[in-house]
């Protein structure tokens, strides 16, 4: 099979192959990324006896996919794949570069975390409905990572789009489903403005792939309509603030896998859309926009901490958490620089498996005592040392200390703030971290204070507490050695040659 | 200015007025029906400036994304529909508490 | 509500800014239609929509049998409504649905065989026996407890699946996913068409009874 590659490969040097480097080179793993997850789906749907086997083994085979991915990539550059073999404008496209790489490896990380939790979480009848949910969103994240067509991109969005509110609707009671509900119409209202703005970009420049659009698109009203169409339905599903507004029930209600999930990976799909639009198509737009995005980010940033601190429920304050956290991505857009886009990416990155862990902690703390009240924590927490370890090991990511990836991520993002003269974007970094420790700290005290009459704590699963931990060590680890990852984003240049 | 772009305008129209009936109505069925008639009016518009060169027949891609978007709202309003059953089943009533907007 | 003071002119606003924003759309560049036409006989059908549905953004088709099939998955995980009270049906739906389902399923066969050539096709095909099967549940008509298990979810699944076989095959064989030789382009649309065929309409009147057959009382 062959597939157009970015730079040209020196055969000569490779002459002394091994068969590992063979297979690895010429599988499209591309496709296998996108395609497993989705028959893994089927399958569990057809044999749900199996399904849990079967989720485990999927998520472990998409670790080993991204990694062929990952070696292409360095091997050979950005790649781009046609599928059907027509190649655009007449079919649709694949590509891949460091940022989409970055995208399908921070999901699969995560997605093994996820399916090791739920794995003992969910009792046997939902676990036949949550694995093949699970898996189906598992492939619309990579399909969506991978896309290259803006109407692809549409129908990704819808399949991530309903696999995440069944799964938010899998916990049962009133108040996941009225959260279910909203979340629904959100979705809908989202990815009709999206939709709305493709057919202004299509019946504009007559194609529907990223990179020739990016090279006929001139301004004129549509493209200015489809812009603000476009973004606005991209905001609203990554509930930038004021859009926020239905986050903090959506995640808070749901099982707490679904919840890592949504606050983790689901969000930062339709930021990956938006950021994959503006650097490629929306460069004409102009700086009042982006000094707008960088506003809406850093209201978030403070809303959403000073909201945190008041909640009085575990999981209502993580939610916040995210809503804060998801203010830090849009502060890259002013300031523009390639050095702020990594910094953003590494703060997804960071966020992704540090809520993720924080996330699978709460859970562990509600099936442990049967409720989350954060003034009656501390019966709980002592109970459960390595959760605890976990939550405040994703708390140092979250509040931006050393060593973590949300410390490398801050750095980034201030030096960027501060080569480009933009000061206040980093103020408001530094409020942003004040807040996450007020808020962390809050939960974490619970440990020194003395416990009340111990009650009844239920059993937790090792396993459970174990992957939130291994995930809040991943974070620490990503402080440590950064490096990898950052040179990982560069592939492709996907945020241009600057500085 | 040929017949396509009104076509066109009254599918923008439909859009604007199917999110108007989403923001202001708290009934749920309601509000899964301005999402249907927001989608149709950008059906409308994808499908009306396929046609605009006269005489040639109309550029398919347009009605293959139409008919794509109509099965995945189909499917959407079919979720939407079984979840506000089952909300009113639970709560007793046909609006999302508290926040009816949006 | 206050709120409508500044909703109304705000849309209004919108309505006009996006009236704009269509009639100022420039005139169609030559580009993706000639190139279709070129490619038509490549593509193994000669109506233009299903070769873009089936073959030249097949990728797409795929995605949304999953879509299709994913609404159903996260119908069956809410479960079904278990005091749903069945009324018999009347006269009129009795004698009507013993009518029309034949001539829907005839009628959907036929779509989906003049889809190549004409206006038709695996969707319209698979609505008109969702038709039908929503026709029959309204009549108290279930499926039996032999098939509503495996059976009815290989059913389901069949679109999505015999898709990605189909793809992946391709892939195997020789060249990319989802890439048809063009000698037999045609018999592998059609073969796909009739699989999602079965699958949507399947999948359609499942969405309509809104509780999985067989699980009785919950």
């Amino acid at each position: 099979m062959n597939f157009p590659t970015g730079a040209g490969t020196d055969h000569c040097k490779r002459m002394k192959l091994l068969p590992m480097e063979l297979i690895l080179g010429e599988v499209p793993w591309i496709v296998v990324l996108i395609i497993l997850p989705l028959t893994g789906g089927m399958a569990c749907f057809l044999f749900p006896t199996i399904s849990k086997s079967l989720g485990l083994l999927t998520s472990l085979a998409v670790i080993s996919c991204v990694w062929g991915l990952g070696w292409q990539l360095e091997e050979d550059g950005a790649q781009r794949y046609a599928i059907g073999g027509w190649g655009a404008p007449l079919g649709i496209d694949l590509y891949a570069d460091g940022l989409s790489l970055v995208m399908v490896a921070v999901a699969a990380l995560v997605g093994l975390g996820i399916s090791v939790y739920s794995s003992s979480y969910f009792r046997r009848d939902k676990a036949n409905h949550f694995w093949p949910l699970w898996l189906f969103l598992c492939g619309a994240l990579n399909a969506l990572f991978l896309s290259s067509d803006i109407f692809n991109l549409y129908v990704t969005l819808e399949l991530l789009g309903l696999t995440a509110v069944a799964l938010v609707a899998l916990a049962d009671g009133s108040e996941a489903l009225t959260s279910a509900m909203r979340y629904l119409l959100i979705n809908l209202m989202g990815s009709l403005f999206y939709l709305l703005g493709v057919a202004f970009l299509y019946h504009s420049f007559g194609s529907l792939d990223i990179a020739i659009l990016a090279q006929r698109v001139e301004p004129s009203p549509a493209v200015w309509a489809a812009v603000g169409l476009i973004s606005a339905g991209l905001l609203l599903k990554t509930a930038l603030f004021p859009m926020h507004f239905w986050l903090p029930a959506a995640h808070a209600s749901a099982p707490a896998p679904v919840s890592a999930l949504l606050s983790a990976l689901v969000v930062k799909a339709s930021f990956y859309i938006l950021l994959r639009m503006w650097l490629e198509i929306f460069p004409i737009v102009g700086i009042s926009f982006a000094q707008l995005l960088g506003l809406l980010g850093s209201a978030a940033v403070l809303w959403g901490g000073i909201q945190a601190l008041r909640q009085t429920r575990l999981k209502l304050l993580v939610a916040y958490s995210t809503v804060s956290q998801l203010g830090y991505l849009f502060l890259a857009f002013p300031l523009g620089m390639s050095i702020a886009w990594k910094g953003a990416l590494y703060m997804l990155l960071s966020h992704a498996v540090a809520k993720a862990a924080m996330f699978m902690a709460a859970g562990n703390i509600l099936a442990a005592g049967g409720h989350d009240r954060i003034a009656d924590l501390s019966s709980i927490t002592q109970r459960l040392p390595l959760t605890l370890t976990a939550f405040s090991l994703a708390g140092i990511s979250i509040m931006g200390l050393p060593p973590s990836g949300g410390f490398i991520a801050k750095w980034l993002l201030l030096e960027a703030s501060i080569q480009s003269g933009q000061w206040w974007w980093g103020a408001i970094l530094l409020l942003g971290g004040l807040l996450a420790a007020a808020y962390v700290f809050r939960v974490v005290s619970h440990v020194f204070t003395q416990a009340e009459a111990t009650h009844e704590a239920r059993e937790v699963p090792a396993r459970m507490e174990w992957t939130a931990l291994v995930l809040a060590l991943v974070v620490i680890f990503l402080g440590v050695f950064a490096s990898w990852p950052l040179a990982m984003m560069e592939i492709g240049s996907p945020f241009g040659g600057g500085s | 200015m040929s017949y396509v772009y009104l076509y066109a305008l009254l599918g923008v129209g439909l859009f604007v007025l199917g999110l108007n009936a989403l923001i202001v109505h708290a009934h749920l069925m309601r509000k899964i029906l301005a999402v249907n008639v927001m989608s149709t009016g950008v059906f409308l518009v994808l499908v009306a400036l396929s046609s605009r060169n006269e005489g040639i027949l109309p550029d398919p891609v347009p009605h293959a994304m139409v008919i794509t978007g109509i099965v995945v709202s189909v499917s959407a309003t079919a979720l939407a529909l079984i979840l506000m059953l089952k909300l009113n089943r639970a709560t007793g009533k046909n609006e999302l508490p508290d926040r009816s907007r949006d | 509500m206050d709120r409508n003071y500044w909703l109304l002119p705000l849309l209004l606003m919108l309505f006009v800014g996006l009236g704009y924003a269509v009639l100022s759309i420039p005139e169609p560049v030559e580009g993706l239609p000639k190139m279709l036409v070129d490619n038509m006989e490549l593509g193994g059908v000669s109506n233009p929509v299903t070769a873009v549905l089936l073959n030249f953004r097949g990728y797409d088709t795929l995605l949304e049998m999953g879509v299709l099939l994913v609404a159903l998955l996260g119908v069956w995980s809410l479960g079904g409504m278990p005091d749903y009270h069945e009324s018999s049906p009347g006269l009129v739906l009795d004698i009507m649905s013993r009518q029309l389902v034949p001539v829907l399923i005839i009628v959907a066969g036929y779509l989906l065989w003049v889809g190549a050539d004409a206006p038709g096709g695996a969707f319209q095909a698979g609505a008109l026996l969702g038709a039908a099967g929503v026709l029959l549940l309204l009549c108290g008509w279930r499926i039996g407890n032999k098939c509503s298990g495996l059976v009815l979810r290989i059913l389901i699944v069949l679109g999505l699946g015999m898709f990605v076989m189909a793809g992946t095959g391709l892939l195997l064989i020789e060249g990319e996913f989802l890439q048809y030789p063009p000698p037999v382009a045609s018999e592998l649309i059609l073969i796909i068409e009739a699989a999602a065929t079965l699958s949507i309409g399947t999948t359609l009147a499942a969405m309509f009874l809104g509780s999985r057959p067989g699980e009785a009382d919950k």
